[in-house]
Parts: structure tokens; C-alpha cells; sequence
């Protein structure tokens, strides 16, 4: 049931659409749920399910799920919001299985501001009450949305209780303890929208992508609002940034194997968010974020559209990536991107990509 | 007994007839008892705070109901009632 380097889904405005690799080229298979915007999918290495988020624009935002490999959808339970919230859900922005040592466990991260948690494979959901308080206790707010999203979700691999919520706009949180108590990690980050003396407050930051190591749990990365940051501990962050390419911009990915390895794609600013300079390129670092390489050859050498937080995806064998862009655009590199391809120019506006 | 009529657009996720007759005094009775018929079909048309979805127009006797925080519009022995989404989309 592993994830393969071989198959990608792609939460596109219009559906959900799988692309498989057979004898080294790619074909795209036409979208699963037609029509219904996909603003994440992703399956569960655990037990091969497909999960995806729905946002119909009248009826809601709901979850559907394939149990096989048959195409074949299903909606099941979505989380919903207790009545003492006094909120409706807006967005299921992130899903993401437990640890390998919670096997029944699923996660799954909204706006407002609230994470969700299943022991049951999506039977009934527990709403994450301690994580909810300090979101209404701290006033959270959203970072380009309405409502504060919780968007990244990374469960150690060690130990399936540790967990860090990634939250726009909140920061990086942490629990040890399967969600009963959460600790903000946002040392070293600074926000450059907040006044001079706040910059770097224990909360209000505006981590847009959150990734953990798999081979390294201890090593996150974040494509922040106000830069690039890794974190060696799992506690407090070190900036990266090196304008203009490495500062701005919505994913990050890091190798399955190397913790030294990440990948990021520049945009210009939070004010202007396109490319910068007009330039479709990816930067890859290969010793923490001390030195950044461009990769560029076979992305347009002009290009204003831009991947979303979960349009960027690595491959176990951490030589094939993907990612997706506004304008619809599917982009594949086979050699840690060295070189790409574009797979597509023409799908719907991409959300999410992610290797299966 | 109040006749129901559903946009096309919910057919795709609920096998609907093109109407239906239901028991209701109000159009929360009304989204209640759609919701026993066809299971989570009212979780399409209100949210879980039981408001009606923003870009979702219920019509009862060819007016748009009023208060759609608690649907408590009255629904009569032969109101005309009619589900569509709001044409928010362009």
C-alpha cells in the first residue's frame, strides 16, 4: 500500500484527476467527482483510501472517499462543528492519517481554525476542543481567508501522539499528547505584518506550509508569509531567506531520505503573488538552506501563475516531484528537478497535488 | 402537505424526484423531514449551525423565505416550496 512514484492526484477546480506513469510517460485520466472543486486529496499509504475534500460553492464543503482503486467515490460523515462553537465548517483544508502506531486515526484540519480527529476510519469525529480554545481565547485570524485555517498537519512518524498543526494565521503548534494539550513552536519566526514590537510574539504568525522530515522527524520546514525557516529541534526555527527567491511563496517539500534536502517555488511578494520577475522556477537547497540552486530548465521562461500550499509534492524515490499551478498547469521532474516537463497546460486551476 | 421541488444541481448528489410532498409547518420542519428521507440531503442546504448555506434560496409560496438563521417561515397546507441554489456564481 506504500505510495508510489507513480501515480499523483491532483485536486483541480473541476475534479479530481489521477496521473500514472507507465513505462516512463505520464497519462491523465479524466476527473473523478467531475465538476466539484477538489481542494485536497490524498491517499492513505496505510490502507490504500483516497480521501478528498469537497467545497461545492452552494452546498458546502464535504469529504468523500474511495476505498479501491475503482474511480468510485463515496460521501461519508463530515466533521462538523459542536454547537457551543457556534461556527459552521468553511474548508477542509488539510487531511492526513495518523501515525503507523494509530492505525484508525485520521486528521483533518478546517477553517475556522479547528482540527478534527477520527479513531473510528471517518465514522464520527472528535472536535479538537483544547486547540479551538486557544483559537477563540487568541482571537486567530485568517491569513488571506475569512476565518484562521489549519492547513498543515505532521504526525511524527515515531510516535503517533506528537503531532504539529501548521495554522494561518496562529504559527506552528504542538502536542505530545494526541491533541489533549498544544504548545505554540514559533520561535525564531518574525512577522513583518504586525507592529515593530510584536514582530515575533508567541502567536499570530502566518506559516503557509509546514513539512516534517520523514527520515529526520526532529527537521521542519516552513514556506512562511514573511520567509523560509527550518527548525533542527522541532522547537524553535532558524530563517533561511535570501531575497528574492527564497523568502515568499505558498509549498515546500523535503527529501524522504535527506533532512537536508528541501525545495521551494519563489513568488515575488505577499502584495504582488506571482513569480518574481516573472521567472517559473523551483529553488532547491541541499545543506539546510545555507546555499539555494534555481532550477529552471524546461519551465516557461515566462510565467506569472504559481502552485498553491499543497501543489508541490516529492515521490518516495526523492527524485520525482510535481507540482501544479493556477493557471493549470502540471509540471513533473524525474531528477530531483534537474530538468522538468509540463504534463499538462491546460487542466482546471490545481489545489493540491500529491504522489499516491 | 407542502410540494417540494428540487434544483437539478442537488440530483447529482441525492436521487430526487422532481417533487415531493412533506409534512411541515415550518421550513425547518421541511429541511428535517427532507433529511429523514434522503440522509445528510439537509447538510446541503443548511449548515451545522442549521442556517440556511449562503448561496442556497428557499422559496415558499413564490417568495424567499425571510429568516434564514432558524428557517421558521411557515409552511401551509399546499405551499408551493421550492430548493435551488442562488445564482451567485454568475
Amino acid at each position: 500500500m506504500a505510495t508510489t512514484n507513480d501515480r499523483l492526484l491532483i485536486g483541480t477546480r473541476k475534479g479530481l484527476i489521477e496521473a500514472h506513469r507507465s513505462n516512463g510517460s505520464w497519462t491523465l485520466k479524466d476527473p473523478a467527482l467531475p465538476g466539484q472543486p477538489i481542494p485536497y486529496a490524498m491517499r492513505d499509504a496505510r490502507n490504500g483510501s483516497i480521501w478528498a475534500s469537497i467545497d461545492h460553492g452552494h452546498w458546502g464543503v464535504k469529504l468523500s472517499r474511495s476505498k479501491g482503486d475503482d474511480g468510485t467515490y463515496e460521501e461519508i460523515e463530515a466533521p462538523k462543528y459542536p454547537e457551543s462553537a457556534e461556527k459552521a465548517a468553511k474548508y477542509y483544508w488539510i487531511l492526513a492519517p495518523g501515525g503507523v502506531d494509530t492505525p484508525d486515526q485520521f486528521w483533518v484540519g478546517t477553517e475556522p481554525g479547528a482540527l478534527f480527529g477520527t479513531n473510528d476510519d471517518g465514522a464520527t469525529w472528535d472536535f479538537n476542543q483544547p486547540l479551538w480554545d486557544l483559537c477563540v481565547e487568541h482571537e486567530w485570524m485568517g491569513g488571506g481567508r475569512d476565518g484562521a485555517g489549519i492547513h498543515s498537519i505532521c504526525v511524527d512518524p515515531r510516535d503517533g501522539n506528537h503531532v504539529y498543526v501548521g495554522i494561518s494565521c496562529a504559527g506552528v503548534l504542538e502536542t505530545k499528547d494526541g491533541g489533549t494539550t498544544w504548545a505554540y513552536i514559533n520561535k525564531g519566526q518574525r512577522m513583518d505584518y504586525a507592529p515593530d514590537d510584536q514582530q515575533d510574539a508567541e502567536y499570530g504568525h502566518d506559516p503557509h506550509c509546514v513539512v516534517m522530515s520523514p527520515a529526520n522527524p526532529d527537521v521542519l520546514w516552513q514556506q512562511n508569509h514573511c520567509g523560509v525557516y527550518r527548525s533542527t529541534n522541532g522547537q524553535t526555527w532558524d530563517e533561511l531567506s535570501q531575497k528574492p527567491y527564497v523568502y515568499f511563496g505558498f509549498p515546500i517539500a523535503t527529501h524522504p531520505d535527506k533532512p537536508d534536502t528541501a525545495w521551494i517555488v519563489p513568488m515575488d511578494s505577499a502584495e504582488e503573488r506571482t513569480t518574481v520577475d516573472g521567472r517559473l522556477l523551483v529553488m532547491r537547497t541541499d545543506d539546510g538552506g545555507a546555499t539555494w540552486n534555481e532550477q529552471s530548465d524546461g519551465l516557461p521562461e515566462r510565467a506569472w501563475d504559481f502552485p498553491y500550499r499543497h501543489a508541490l509534492d516529492v515521490a518516495p524515490d526523492g527524485e520525482t516531484l510535481a507540482f501544479g499551478t493556477t493557471s493549470g498547469n502540471l509540471y513533473v521532474t524525474h531528477d530531483g528537478g534537474a530538468s522538468w516537463e509540463a504534463l499538462s497546460n491546460s487542466l482546471p486551476l490545481i489545489y493540491s497535488v500529491r504522489f499516491a | 402537505m407542502a410540494r417540494v421541488r428540487f434544483t437539478p444541481h442537488l440530483r447529482r448528489f441525492f436521487d430526487l424526484p422532481d417533487a415531493h410532498t412533506v409534512e411541515a409547518q415550518t421550513v425547518a420542519d421541511l429541511v428535517a423531514r427532507l433529511d429523514e428521507e434522503w440522509p445528510g440531503l439537509g447538510f446541503y442546504i443548511t449548515d451545522e449551525t442549521g442556517r440556511l448555506r449562503q448561496h442556497v434560496a428557499v422559496w415558499v409560496d413564490g417568495k424567499r423565505v425571510k429568516d434564514r438563521d432558524a428557517l421558521q417561515d411557515e409552511v401551509r397546507e399546499g405551499s408551493e416550496v421550492h430548493i435551488l441554489q442562488a445564482l451567485s456564481g454568475g
